[in-house]
């Protein structure tokens, strides 16, 4: 047994975080959000020569073959940094849902591109203000042809295909479809960085993933399996924000002292740590269980997402409380942490509905 | 990383299961499964007479302080075999709660500062169980404070006199030995003037009278010292090095305690799943779920940092402030917990009668425990401040008694 990851591993996260520090500081996220351009196109390039966006896909499809544990490591970083690329929908979303069930053709055809970078993927499920389900799914799929609108689709307007929830005469299922000639509407959303868009498909040719009918199960897998992922991202930005709060408060003086000597602001500052620390601890397991296909991954992913979600919001809001009004100004970064946390705390449904996976995949506590 | 066992760990482990099923004391396994918290229960036979059984069958097969050096009772084991044992040994853990401050913070302390001859005389007895140790630090002037403490040690030829009270020390009417904190110099500040020993708790002057605490159960004491002499040899570390000799107690006390400590997750889970409700059975109820699964996080959280510290710690790195976390998470928890099980049950809930309410009353237990677990080895106020300042290296707070020697510290009385 050994609960850490190992220096190989360590050494990749190590150069990720060097190439994130010097290609996409935070001003390069501001100029996103503040709309100068869609995506930091040289950071994804950059990643690209770096091979970090084929790190889990087989080497056979054109990955690295590097399998999980550095993928989240990876996802760590790229949470620490915001980097404003489209890394989370194409790699832990669109690459995951291909590579788990598509046909050898789908794979040879997507997969080495998605790898390379020159693919951007992403995963389109809601379509309304009230969570999708296999009752209101409209989005519709006959002969090959795509009908309907997804409302809110994270790097929507940059992505190349979508992985696409619909439903067909045999149930809901998982379609690719390409987007160039589909209809986007850029749509704000909290995190402004995240090229979000409404995609509308008509009669768009697109090709089912596995068995039609299977669109349910399909997608709860993809989504354990990217909440791992998600949970690193989480707990990656979580662990900035403590550090810039930390930082503040130890600059910061008012009343003739450093404002991190008030015990009201270090015992803040504890509790944002012990939900980091529990959300890490989480997450390391569930990347051991994402590694080997454990049988206990689906609770291992609830349980990691539930703790990165609650860590990454007490930080991200938190680190703002200790900022006082200054963590308050367009200026300062605090806020940049706080619309990615909440975008990350909704992206694969909301902390109501992982509590409940959760409790269904506790042994022994079925509903 | 790799959570499953290497061939060697699956050989120690399959060994170790095996001597347990062979030697296990079976006849105890369901009172224990039974016990609520802070309460050992075996049935009709003696608590102590029990643990101290189980706990001398394993040091006679050296399955005892695995990690201890075998010259000093233990098997040389990993940090990595001990938490195998752990798992391995299961309910039967139940019955080692008697030793833990003494072999989880006594012993290391007595590692650290003790001669050699005496750690090869009193270790194997603290592993075997035969001699059981306690801890007499707190006091009623230094509790948080620890080291505004005030009971006096004055030299007189080789041997030291002990004059004033401790409190809250657990154990102290089954132990036979105890290591004790003293202020040897008030005239310098109040950590530089602090010294350790220890001594026998049968010498003469050594008064132990027990607490009645709020739950009505009396697990700590009150220990008077008059004219108390313990000889120097039994002095740990130097004169004046008291607060250094402490730090190394208390650090280990949090890994000895943060590692396997109860949240009251498995018991909340039990009675959630068995009781109906209004409105269907309490585990299929939202509010219900969303409350257990935010539980269930914690304590896989907690599981899972105590197996990075166990990985930090067989790459060699010593166990550190983070490790106070444990009690922290783990005592808020068990307290909501409790209070949500109130909640659920109504005025059922109420009922302390193990023959009539749920799962023997468990959670009632846990209820009137838990406020205990908050305060006692570090309040949680204080656990917050050591996370503050010892890991995220926060300024320490400012202090009225900085730079004063310790007897012109104003206090309660002087103010």
């Amino acid at each position: 047994m050994n609960f850490d990851f190992s220096s190989e591993h360590r050494m990749i996260q190590e150069q990720v975080q060097r190439f994130l520090s010097d290609h996409s500081p935070l001003s390069v996220h501001r100029a996103v959000m503040e709309g100068e351009q869609l995506q930091a196109n040289s950071v994804w390039t950059g990643m690209a020569e770096m091979g970090l966006q084929g790190t889990a896909i087989p080497e056979a499809y054109g990955g690295v073959g590097a399998g999980y544990l550095p993928l989240c490591l990876i996802a760590q970083e790229m949470g620490a940094a915001l980097a404003p690329v489209p890394f989370s929908s194409s790699v832990y979303l669109a690459s995951e849902a291909i590579g788990l069930y598509g046909s050898e053709a789908q794979k040879e055809d997507w997969l080495p591109k998605l790898a390379s970078g020159e693919l951007i993927g992403t995963f389109a499920v809601a379509e309304d203000l009230a969570e999708v389900t296999e009752a209101t799914l409209s989005a519709s799929v006959q002969a090959g042809a795509l009908n309907g609108s997804k409302l809110v689709v994270p790097h929507g307007l940059v992505a190349d295909i979508a992985v696409v929830l619909a439903s067909s005469s045999e149930g809901p299922c998982l379609v690719v479809a390409p987007l160039d000639a589909v209809a986007r509407k850029p749509v704000e959303i909290i995190d402004p960085s995240l090229a979000a868009a409404t995609l509308t498909f008509e009669s768009t040719e697109v090709e089912m993933l596995g068995e039609p009918g299977q669109g349910w199960p399909q997608l709860e897998a993809v989504l354990h399996r990217a909440a791992v992922l998600f949970a690193f991202e989480q707990i990656g930005g979580a662990s900035r924000a403590l550090d810039m709060a930390v930082a503040y408060a130890k600059d910061r003086f008012a009343f003739g002292r450093p404002i991190g000597s008030f015990q009201a602001l270090k015992h803040m500052m504890a509790d944002m740590y012990v939900a980091l620390k529990l959300a890490e601890s989480n997450a390391y397991y569930a990347a051991w269980a994402l590694e080997n296909n454990a049988p206990d991954l689906h609770l291992a992913a609830a349980t990691a997402r539930v703790s990165a979600t609650q860590a990454s919001q007490l930080c991200a809001r938190d680190n703002i409380q200790v900022h006082g009004g200054m963590g308050f100004t367009w200026a300062y970064d605090c806020h940049l942490f706080y619309r990615r946390a909440n975008y990350l705390s909704v992206a694969l449904g909301g902390l109501n509905r992982w509590e409940d996976r959760l409790i269904e995949a506790l042994p022994g506590a079925a509903a | 990383m790799d959570f499953t066992d290497t061939n060697d760990e699956a050989a120690f482990r399959e060994t170790a299961k095996e001597w347990i099923e062979a030697n296990a004391p079976v006849h105890l396994a369901e009172p224990l499964t039974q016990s609520g918290f802070g309460s050992t229960k075996t049935g009709d036979l003696d608590p102590i007479a029990e643990a101290k059984r189980w706990q001398k069958t394993k040091a006679d097969a050296g399955w005892a302080c695995i990690q201890w050096p075998e010259a000093y009772g233990g098997r040389g084991a990993s940090p990595i075999e001990q938490v195998i044992w752990n798992q391995e040994e299961g309910i039967y853990s139940k019955l080692t709660g008697t030793f833990i401050i003494g072999q989880g913070m006594c012993a290391p302390t007595l590692m650290a500062y003790a001669s050699e001859d005496q750690k090869r005389h009193y270790l194997p007895k603290l592993a075997s169980g035969e001699e059981i140790w306690c801890q007499l630090f707190s006091e009623p002037q230094g509790g948080s404070d620890l080291a505004g403490l005030r009971t006096r040690a004055e030299k007189d030829g080789d041997q030291w006199v002990i004059n004033g009270q401790k409190i809250w020390t657990s154990g102290a009417h089954y132990s036979d030995y105890g290591i004790l904190i003293t202020r040897t110099d008030p005239e310098v500040a109040k950590h530089r003037g602090l010294t350790m020993f220890f001594l026998d708790m049968r010498s003469e002057g050594v008064e132990i009278r027990p607490i009645k605490q709020a739950n009505g159960d009396s697990g700590f004491n009150e220990v008077f010292f008059t004219d108390v002499r313990i000889p120097d040899s039994q002095r740990l570390g130097g004169v004046g090095d008291g607060w250094k000799v402490a730090l190394t107690t208390l650090m280990n006390e949090r890994l000895a305690i943060g590692g396997g400590i109860s949240t009251g997750f498995p018991e909340i889970k039990a009675l959630a799943e068995a009781l109906p409700l209004a409105s269907g059975q309490a585990i299929d109820d939202p509010a219900v779920r969303s409350k257990l699964a935010d539980w269930y996080a914690k304590s896989a959280g907690l599981k899972n940092t105590g197996a990075r510290a166990m990985s930090a710690l067989s790459k060699g790195e010593v166990p550190g402030p983070e490790n106070s976390i444990g009690k922290l998470v783990a005592g808020g928890m068990m307290q909501d917990i409790a209070k949500f099980a109130l909640d659920l049950q109504g005025l059922g809930g109420l009922i302390t009668d193990p023959e009539i309410a749920r799962s023997q009353a468990q959670i009632q237990a846990m209820l009137m425990r838990s406020p205990a677990v908050r305060i006692e080895g570090g309040t949680d106020q204080i656990l917050r401040n050591i996370i503050a300042e010892r890991v995220l290296g926060l300024p320490e707070d400012m202090r009225a008694d900085k730079g004063l020697a310790f007897n012109q510290i104003p206090t309660s009385e002087s103010k």
